[in-house]
């Protein structure tokens, strides 16, 4: 008997009688992470992993009927044995691991197998059957390791303030921006966040985990001086905006593992592309896949065909499932 | 190599053209010349023959980036272009090369031609190996010659004038011939590219035509002309001829052929050479290249034969060309470039009088009182076989490309044909639409509305439409595709659009019967019903 199935409203556990991020209002819900996609408003309860409730509450409604469990704590739910397992994508983001009658089965939401230290790295669990993403199931997405991407980052910043140019870099709000700042190296110039990525770096901060300080860019006024030494942090949708208007001369950036081809990079229009994803790479999910010593893999949103396919071709049994994840902009294609 | 990949991937990062030009300048500068030569003739449009054909190519990669063929056939449809598909799939390697750009080429890669798949397998994963992966899919594009990197031949220009203190005509002129393939880069060709001028340069020239001066659109209506032009009587009016651009030049007692695309074309027009005796030395002649048989013929007709590699009588004798002269060059081995329009018009037409031969003919000059006479005359553009008016400012000199400082041409193009039709298959795009469903083929039904009819497919147009418009049909192309056939999807017909184009012609090879010319989407009719679209009479009757 299969543990979760596709409903139209969402991933569902037939026998413990909830869903795992759905995409309609349902009774029960079981969140991996607070991303848009699979977070929504509406549910009447919600399971999380204990780090994700700041962003969870400050996302959906500081009132919603939330309650959490630390990462391997574990509940019974009409027989269904469920644990939260880190899956290194954002911070609070988590595997759900369900057990009924022997059999194991882990929903891994959204995941990245490189440690980043703002969130619990990704955790390989056992299970027979392994729901995975597949955003990026390409043999022609390959990261690089990170720390090469954020001494491309300092170069670039230095380079533009050699140049009296302020450093735009366009990135996803949530976990991407924190993931930045934590990583680049903050004695270079002041950092300057949007709107939208200040209120996230405070539900950092108040994790734990060390993000610089950072202004508020709506607090500093246009031609301060402070602009041309300054990296500014914004969501890509800021690009284009108005509120760009304020920086006067600068050079643009975006960070995404879309980046990692030329023509998404043209598109975007930016002046450099950093090539840096929350997601796994192929080796990334080859190894998390492998990893499970899942025999059945259920393959959701992104290259669903081409991983089902390949993963069938090395003798498991992949099948794919269909799902309204990934049209938040963390995963659509840029 | 390594200068050049970062070069490529500069130029690659912006749509500046300020900061290409920069990034240009800077390479040059510090590139030994043998290796400039090279950058020159790639950055210009040439392209040597195929080095390593593409079906090799793609086999040996995936051979060795050790993944099924299907799996790479994905990722290319994905990615869009080939060397970058092979650039990211090939295992990652640290740039130890350290050869210059003419050295791979002259040594490495221009010796793969015709080399057996054996030898292939053996030397290309070993050259590979030596390159990072923006070098190696800069090597790749060398190999396979699709170098598109947004740079115009006109920048390649300034960048060489501005580098070597030159005005940037004179380079523009140096660089005509520079990518024919009879040339082969050199250390001493570049380094007479970016020479100081010398008072024999002109003596020197051989062969060599000059840069064709380009018209530019006119899309008012002619109700502005006044305002907009002046009076009629300032232009030389002539037909916008549908054929091929061409210059001839007369020299030393030798003929050669320049098509638009600077390349040498003399010997695919064996019916032009009688004017080696017509025309005196130091003559060039810009026109137009077109079937004449009585009167000018369709495109199409040309077309055959241009592709040919050997002309046979059959296609001389139905396909036979004639020059539409409209413009002087060069009179008397002189430079007549700075005399004005219609100095320049009336020597040619002596100079056609004295030549006397039927294949070389004066473009017409038409004339009007006033610019409602012309707009009317225009009328009969299609049943004339040309594709408008061109219209040159009697006072102008002979520009370089597309400029309008020394002169100004215009071309007043009749409005396309168009039709409604329906987005039935789409395909993803290549370059910066890599991975977006921008290539399309459209269809129109084949009976009147209420009869049992179908979608018959008639042409493939992919532009037009802004990038908002293209996210938008990407995503219904997403939610609509019913089946896929390799990269090709085809979707519930839905999305109707206004297609033009310039000609139409009966086709065996199409099923619906009919080939159209340049087809493009003028608009997304929004508005429009799959129901509303036109059906195959109305391409038909098109036909007359």
């Amino acid at each position: 008997m299969d543990l979760v199935i596709a409903r139209p409203e969402g991933l569902y556990c037939p026998a413990g009688d909830f869903y795992i991020d759905p995409w309609r209002p349902v009774e029960r819900s079981v969140i991996t992470h607070a991303h848009g996609d699979h977070a929504r408003t509406g549910n009447q309860h919600y399971l999380a992993a204990a780090p994700g409730e700041g962003i969870l509450r400050s996302r959906l409604g500081q009132d919603i009927n939330l309650q959490t469990l630390a990462y391997g704590e574990q509940v019974v739910h009409h027989g269904v044995k469920l644990s939260f397992h880190p899956a290194g994508h954002v911070l609070g983001s988590a595997q759900v691991r369900l057990e009924y009658q022997g059999e194991v089965w882990v929903a891994s939401g959204d995941y990245k197998v490189e440690p980043d230290g703002t969130c619990a790295p990704f955790e390989p669990v056992r299970c027979h059957t392994f729901i995975t993403e597949s955003t990026f199931g390409l043999p022609i997405y390959r990261w690089q390791p990170q720390a090469q991407i954020f001494a491309g980052i300092n170069d670039w910043w230095q380079g533009n303030i050699a140049a009296g140019k302020a450093s735009v870099l366009f990135c996803y709000s949530f976990g991407k921006a924190q993931r930045i700042l934590h990583g680049i190296d903050a004695s270079i110039g002041p950092i300057l966040s949007h709107g939208a990525v200040e209120p996230l770096n405070r539900v950092y901060r108040e994790a734990g985990i060390y993000i610089p300080e950072t202004l508020y860019a709506g607090d500093v006024q246009k031609n301060d001086p402070l602009l041309r030494q300054a990296l500014i942090i914004a969501p890509p949708s800021a690009g284009g905006s108005t509120w760009m208007r304020r920086f006067g001369d600068y050079s643009d950036a975006f960070a995404s593992g879309w980046m990692r081809l030329r023509g998404t990079r043209r598109r975007r229009g930016v002046d450099r592309g950093f090539v840096l994803s929350d997601h796994a790479d192929w080796p990334g999910l080859l190894w998390a896949i492998e990893q499970t010593g899942a025999e059945r893999v259920m393959v959701t949103h992104g290259s669903v065909g081409v991983l089902v396919r390949h993963l069938r071709e090395k003798g498991l049994d992949a099948q794919g499932f269909t799902t309204e994840y990934g049209d938040d902009e963390e995963e659509a294609t840029a | 190599m390594k200068a050049f990949a970062e070069l490529y991937a500069n130029l690659d990062a912006t749509t500046s053209s300020n900061a290409k030009l920069a990034a240009l300048q800077a390479y040059f500068l510090q590139a030994p010349p043998e290796d400039a030569a090279w950058a020159v003739y790639f950055l210009s449009g040439g392209r040597p023959r195929q080095l390593v054909p593409t079906r090799l190519l793609r086999d040996m990669a995936t051979e060795a980036c050790g993944i099924e063929p299907w799996l790479f056939e994905e990722s290319y449809q994905s990615v869009g272009d080939l060397a970058e598909t092979i650039s990211l799939l090939l295992p990652e390697s640290t740039y130890t090369s350290e050869d210059g750009l003419a050295v791979w080429l002259e040594e490495k890669l221009l010796p793969l031609r015709g080399l057996s798949p054996q030898d292939l397998a053996e030397r290309l994963p070993a050259l590979w190996a030596q390159l990072d992966q923006p070098s190696l899919m800069v090597c790749i594009k060398l190999i396979t010659g699709s170098f598109r990197v947004g740079v115009s031949k006109l920048l390649v220009t300034r960048a060489l004038a501005a580098m070597a203190g030159l005005d940037s005509k004179r380079v523009a002129q140096r660089l005509v011939g520079y990518t024919d393939l009879s040339n082969r880069p050199t250390a001493e060709g570049y380094l007479k590219l970016i020479a100081a001028e010398s008072c024999d340069e002109h003596a020197q020239r051989g062969g060599q035509p000059y840069p064709f001066f380009l018209a530019h659109g006119l899309s008012q209506p002619a109700e502005q002309f006044n305002a907009l032009l002046g009076a009629p009587a300032d232009w030389q009016v002539e037909w916008k001829w549908d054929g091929i651009r061409a210059q001839l030049v007369k020299r030393e007692g030798r003929l050669w052929i320049w098509s638009r695309g600077e390349e040498l074309v003399t010997d695919r027009f064996p019916e032009l050479h009688s004017l080696l005796h017509g025309l005196p030395d130091g003559t060039v002649i810009d026109g137009e290249i077109v079937v004449w048989k009585e009167s000018v013929q369709p495109f199409a007709l040309l077309q055959q034969r241009i592709g040919r590699k050997t002309l046979s009588k059959k296609i001389l004798d139905d396909a036979p060309v004639a020059v539409l002269a409209y413009d002087l060059l060069e009179h008397q081995g002189e430079d007549w470039r700075n005399h004005i329009q219609a100095e320049r018009r009336a020597q040619l037409e002596r100079i056609i009088a004295q030549c006397n031969q039927p294949v070389l003919r004066p473009s017409p000059v038409l004339t009007g009182a006033t610019w409602a006479d012309l707009a009317e005359q225009r009328e009969a553009s299609r049943e004339l076989g040309v594709e408008g008016m061109m219209l040159k400012d009697r006072k102008g000199l002979y520009g370089v490309g597309r400029t309008k400082d020394m002169g100004l041409w215009w071309k007043w193009k009749v409005d396309p044909f168009s039709v409604d039709a329906v987005l039935i298959y789409a395909q993803r795009g290549h370059g910066r639409r890599a991975s977006l469903y921008s290539d399309y083929t459209f269809a129109v039904w084949d009976g009147p509305p209420g009869s049992e009819r179908t979608l018959v497919p008639f042409a493939k147009a992919y532009s037009g439409l802004t990038d908002e418009e293209m996210r938008k049909v990407d995503a219904i192309v997403r939610k609509t595709t019913v089946e896929k056939f390799g990269p090709v999807s085809s979707v519930t017909p839905s999305m109707v659009f206004e297609l033009g184009f310039e000609g139409i012609a009966l086709s065996k090879r199409h099923k619906s019967g009919i080939a159209v010319r340049f087809p493009r989407m003028l608009r997304w009719r929004q508005d429009k019903s799959v129901d509303d679209a036109d059906n195959l009479a109305t391409l038909q009757d098109l036909l007359t």
